[in-house]
């Protein structure tokens, strides 16, 4: 056992372990915070696997983000310490059940296949290499979908500020 | 199993897909319903990450699809909890059993 490999179950007990309690916890707020650390996790994950442009932008527009709004959204809508209610037994034994053998599938079909990896020269993901690729313009540039998911956010953004409007009471 | 390979990433974000599914199929309140969807949403980013690491390493292309799902997911949960919260003040419920506005 190296260092590395407990590092990477102390990551993945961190991960699945606050996405368990995020979908079985029956304080909403609670939820919310478990949900936050499992987000981290997954953002060590990446550190982890050398990827730190990504891990950067999960913390940043996950916790930062998306976690934040969801806190708001619990403040504005419920009465946040009172318990949810508890699951109809039936219904949750069935999705237990349904997401256990789907995920015992998936995992011996993932033990069984040979992935191979390509030999060709790797390129480091970098802040540069990544920034590089993303806004060139050649054969391999990203930036069409960038400018498309630049105006998508734009009108998100727009859209959820028309629908959250207070309507004005018809007079 | 001496050294942390694509499997063991896998089976990681495999198991979190489907903690997600399970929340989101028992879960009755929106708020948590949405939570779910970000956990899915959060393991398929792991998939893509691992596999630009451990098979595609002379591309970037799951780095880059790992960006712009971070990106959408983020519209998506802008426009979703502005959804929640205008639900919210025209019916005073937020539980999807009782959202039947647009039942005709």
């Amino acid at each position: 056992m190296s260092a590395s490999i407990i590092i990477f179950y102390i990551l993945a007990a961190i991960i699945l372990g606050g996405g368990i309690l995020a979908v079985t916890a029956r304080k909403i707020f609670r939820s919310a915070i478990y949900l936050l650390f499992s987000l981290i996790g997954i953002a060590g994950l990446y550190f982890f696997l050398n990827y730190e442009f990504i891990a950067a932008v999960q913390i940043v527009v996950y916790v930062g983000g998306i976690v934040v709004l969801i806190i708001f959204s619990i403040f504005l809508t419920h009465a946040s310490g009172a318990d949810m209610q508890e699951p109809k037994l039936i219904p949750a034994l069935f999705s237990a059940f349904a997401a256990c053998f789907a995920c015992a599938l998936v995992i011996l079909l993932i033990n069984n296949h040979t992935f191979i990896p390509t030999s060709n020269t790797v390129i480091e993901p970098t802040v540069k290499t990544i920034g590089r690729q993303m806004l060139s313009t050649t054969e391999h540039g990203f930036i069409l979908p960038f400018e498309v998911v630049s105006m998508l956010l734009l009108a998100a953004m727009i859209g959820s500020i028309v629908i959250a409007l207070k309507t004005k009471p018809k007079a | 199993m001496n050294e942390i390979g694509l499997t063991q990433v896998l089976f990681v974000s495999t198991i979190l897909f489907f903690i997600g599914v399970y929340g989101f199929l028992t879960r009755r309140n929106m708020v948590t319903m949405l939570m779910a969807i970000e956990l899915i949403l959060n393991s398929v980013n792991i998939n893509f990450v691992a596999f630009n690491k451990f098979l595609y390493a002379d591309k970037l292309d799951g780095t880059f699809f790992t960006i712009f799902i971070i990106t959408i997911a983020a519209a998506e949960a802008a426009v979703a909890i502005a959804i929640i919260i205008h639900l919210y003040r025209n019916s005073k419920t937020i539980d999807v059993n009782d959202a039947d506005l647009m039942k005709f």
